[in-house]
């Protein structure tokens, strides 16, 4: 259920393009070829730590349309639970790690006759992929990236060269602002507006958007979510019949696969779907995160996105 | 072959055109300009970025175009059939931005081609507002020689093309804007039913 | 492995049939003695040697005489192969995965040579030697979906996905079980399972929507469906019905045994790689009732199955004008024993 199928793959080039952005090419170790795959697709990692195994959802960088290797951009987060930190400290060339078969949750929509992308920090990874394949297909498009500061745009010069004038960067140092609204005005009927980067970012564009009279169906964002951490807490699997503690800094998922049950999941980011799991029966309140339980389903509380939401509580029961 | 519920059918709401849009295009068919009204009438802001694009027909009521040109629409075009209309809509499409909202009312017939209008310029079919007036006569394409046949409130119905007599089957194509029709009396042929109208 | 291509035909003189190996590797759809509708989707995983699901994609010794088929359909209505702009990329993608998959299980009959994107297909059976550059369409001779198709088993369409919805926006259909390719063409899943009764209220397509928008990547899913056709006709498509309809009729008690097939769809499920698209894919297998009953198995459990078939789907699976003469031809067949598990004959 959980995952495709999984490549073992070793780092060739690992360079740190920011203080706190760090890239990663990967090849298989066994010589073969990655799969192909289309812009927005991410790829999970599993991190051997020395701790507990950690699986982390990065989008895959640039656009291989023929395949070869993969590229990730890893932001060093100050709330990381030991994924990033890792891999800024001990993932180097010559590193081995297990890499899932690419899902795509982000893609270009393919009847839109005109593309806005919008990124934010390190939110640029599946949008300069997406900028990568719409300048191979000749779509057209534009693309706007806010960075803090000039350093931390890590692929602005990049960028830019690739794209030239469809490239509009915004450096808050600066004092420049993304002006959303001024860059919706006038776009053509069919354009669709795609956006990563952080939370509050996502939903100030989108906002714009829909005050703009954008039709929900036109908008495309793509949240990834660490999953939140809180009090640890039981959980007991009543098919399975194991128990597991949720740790303070670890997801549901990550105990329950610790506990050695193969969970299904996809995205390991709230958004889609995969690992919705049913509640049997719940001691504390459920703590929902993720973005694809509509409000009622979370009032209902019997159902859990395993890999973002936990439990305020003792116990939490599982039919897993 | 059944006549059961129609999962492939649109189903039509109420126009309920939003504020935030920055341009209305309305497209309505004589017995429409009634969803047009209940939805638009008093609205002095949305009406002055309205623009309508009409055409007549047999159902509508008495002094429509009056009623019309007392709204206060932005721009309204008038045209003398659906074909001409489409053109015109097709126009007006092509060089709007982003924020317009349109809105379909009329029969069946009308909305499944003005929808496909729109959406050949980009628009979401779910963006688009549609609510049904009018006549239930369904356009029907023949599934053998691919004819259309408008208006057709009965089956089986002789394909104006190829003559073929056909069951409306319930299975409508938002691309063709038509509902299928196959041969009935394939099987046995010349043992056709009486036609029988269509309920719904 | 060489397979011994049939000559054949499914019009005219209507002289298909399977060998003897053929009977025993073929797809009897029910693991029990009664139907109903289900989405019965499992992964499609490589099944046991000599069977139709040991390899992604299944060859078989009607390769040959199928691809003439297609072609004849195709020349009488180019409108059975349809693809709208966007789906270029996955009409690439679905040529890899034939392509790849063919090469890869059939290397006596195919070959496939890849030097970056210079490629190098040979098709020893159809007499195919090509070479052309993948992605620059310009480069066969025919678009690629339809230059892959015409060389290989099974009818394909190609699902783009947006909108929380999967949408059939190109495909080749030359085998259809009564659905037009040219009608359902920019349907969404919903809209184009229509046509099917009672799975809508069971909520069977909503569930199997939500499960394919997740479909991944290396992870292709599998189901088999069924209905019967008079006369091994490969193109009963709604648009030559008023030609082939007339058939249905012509069952007798004397004809069952030679005119009644069984036909068996074994529907797979991919997600591609570069366009994000799901290609479905619809191989058509028949057998005639004669063959069916050389299976003692078969024959007991499908006179089961067709006798307490519900109604609507009978008449949905357009089976009721000769149901009754098929069950009891059938009949002479079915002693009353027990049957055994599973699908395969005993």
């Amino acid at each position: 259920m959980s995952g495709g199928e999984d490549f073992r793959v070793r780092v060739v080039e690992a360079e740190n393009v920011t203080p706190t952005i760090r890239r990663l090419r990967m090849l298989r170790c066994d010589g073969g070829a990655l799969p192909p795959y289309a812009a927005g697709a991410h790829t999970v990692l599993t991190l051997e730590t020395g701790g507990p195994k950690l699986r982390n959802a990065y989008s895959l960088l640039g656009s291989t349309l023929s395949g070869g290797a993969y590229e990730i951009a890893v932001l060093r987060t100050e709330a990381s639970r030991g994924g990033s930190a890792f891999i800024h400290a001990a993932v180097g060339v010559g590193t081995e790690l297990t890499l899932s078969t690419p899902v795509n949750l982000f893609p270009v929509h393919h009847l839109a006759r005109r593309h806005v992308l919008v990124a934010g920090g390190i939110g640029i990874t599946p949008i300069a992929a997406m900028a990568a394949e719409l300048s191979a297909m000749n779509a057209p498009f534009e693309l706007h990236y806010a960075v803090r500061d000039e350093a931390l745009g890590a692929f602005a010069g990049d960028l830019a060269l690739r794209h030239g004038a469809k490239l509009r960067l915004y450096v808050s140092r600066r004092q420049e602002r993304l002006a959303v609204r001024e860059i919706l005005q006038h776009q053509p009927l069919g354009t669709h507006l795609y956006v990563c980067g952080p939370e509050r970012m996502i939903e100030a564009v989108l906002g714009d958007a829909r005050a703009a009279g954008w039709p929900e169906d036109s908008l495309h964002a793509e949240r990834f979510l660490a999953p939140a951490g809180g009090e640890p807490f039981a959980v007991r699997l009543a098919r399975s019949g194991l128990m597991a503690t949720v740790g303070e800094h670890q997801s549901l998922l990550e105990a329950i696969e610790a506990a050695g049950v193969d969970a299904p999941y996809l995205c390991r980011g709230g958004a889609c779907g995969q690992c919705e799991t049913t509640v049997v029966a719940a001691d504390g309140s459920l703590r929902h995160h993720d973005h694809f339980l509509s409000d009622a389903e979370k009032a209902a509380g019997d159902k859990i996105m395993i890999c973002v939401s936990r439990l305020e509580g003792r116990e939490l029961v599982l039919d897993l | 072959m059944l006549l059961s519920e129609i999962k492939s059918r649109p189903t039509y709401g109420s126009l309920s055109p939003s504020p935030l849009a920055t341009r209305h295009i309305v497209a309505i068919e004589g017995a429409g300009i009634k969803a047009f009204e209940a939805a638009f009438a008093g609205k002095a802001a949305l009406l002055g970025r309205t623009t309508v694009v009409f055409t007549p027909s047999p159902d509508m009521p008495p002094d429509t175009l009056g009623r019309l040109e007392a709204l206060g629409v932005d721009a309204l075009h008038v045209s003398p059939s659906v074909e001409t209309l489409l053109v015109r809509l097709a126009g007006l499409l092509a060089t709007a931005t982003m924020g317009t909202e349109l809105s379909v009312t009329g029969s069946e017939n009308f909305i499944g081609q003005a929808v496909a209008v729109g959406m050949a310029h980009g628009i979401g079919h779910r963006s688009i507002a549609t609510e049904h007036s009018g006549s239930l006569a369904r356009r029907v394409q023949c599934v053998h020689c691919k004819g259309f046949t408008g208006g057709v409130t009965e089956s089986p119905v002789a394909c104006g093309h190829c003559g073929l007599m056909l069951l409306v089957r319930d299975h409508y194509s938002r691309r063709l804007g038509a509902f299928m029709g196959v041969c009935i009396d394939a099987e046995a042929p010349g043992d056709i039913p009486a036609p029988e109208a269509f309920h719904a | 492995m060489t397979i011994p291509f049939r000559t054949e035909t499914f019009r005219g003189d209507f002289t298909f049939s399977n060998s003897p190996a053929a009977i025993r590797r073929f797809p009897f759809p029910f693991d029990r003695d009664a139907y109903m509708y289900s989405v019965n989707i499992e992964q499609h995983v490589p099944g046991r040697v000599q069977t139709t699901t040991e390899f992604p994609i299944d060859i078989d010794e009607h390769y040959v005489a199928e691809m003439e088929d297609r072609a004849l359909v195709l020349k009488a209505d180019p409108l059975r192969c349809q693809s709208l702009p966007h789906m270029i990329t996955a009409e690439w993608d679905l040529l890899e995965l034939l392509m790849t998959s063919m090469a890869r299980h059939y290397p006596d009959h195919f070959t496939l040579t890849c030097d970056g994107d210079r490629w190098h297909w040979v098709n020893r059976p159809l007499g195919i030697d090509q070479e052309f550059t993948f992605g620059e369409a310009a480069t066969l001779p025919l678009p690629p979906m339809e230059y892959v198709t015409r060389q290989c088993q099974g009818d394909f369409c190609l699902l783009d996905q947006r909108d929380d919805n999967l949408w059939m926006d190109a495909g080749i259909v030359t085998t259809q079980a009564d659905w037009s390719l040219d009608f359902d063409l920019g349907m969404n899943f919903i809209e184009w399972h229509g046509p099917v009764p009672l799975a809508h209220d069971l909520g069977v397509f909503d569930r199997a929507l939500k499960f394919l928008m997740n479909l991944q990547q290396g992870r292709p899913v599998r189901r088999l469906n069924w209905t019967m056709t008079i006369n091994p006709r490969l193109d009963t498509s709604p648009e030559n019905y008023h030609l082939w309809g007339v058939d249905k009729a012509s069952v007798t008690p004397e004809n069952v045994g030679d005119k009644v097939h069984l036909r068996v769809e074994l529907q797979a499920l991919w997600r591609l790689p570069r366009s994000n698209a799901i290609v479905f894919s619809i191989r058509c297998y028949l057998i005639k009732m004669d063959e069916l009953v050389t299976q003692k198995k078969w024959a007991r459990r499908f006179h089961r199955v067709l006798r307490d078939l519900p109604p609507e789907i009978a008449g949905y699976k357009g089976l009721s004008r000769f149901r009754e003469t098929t069950i009891d031809w059938l009949a002479r067949h079915d002693d009353g024993a027990e049957t055994s598990p599973g699908f395969g004959p005993d």
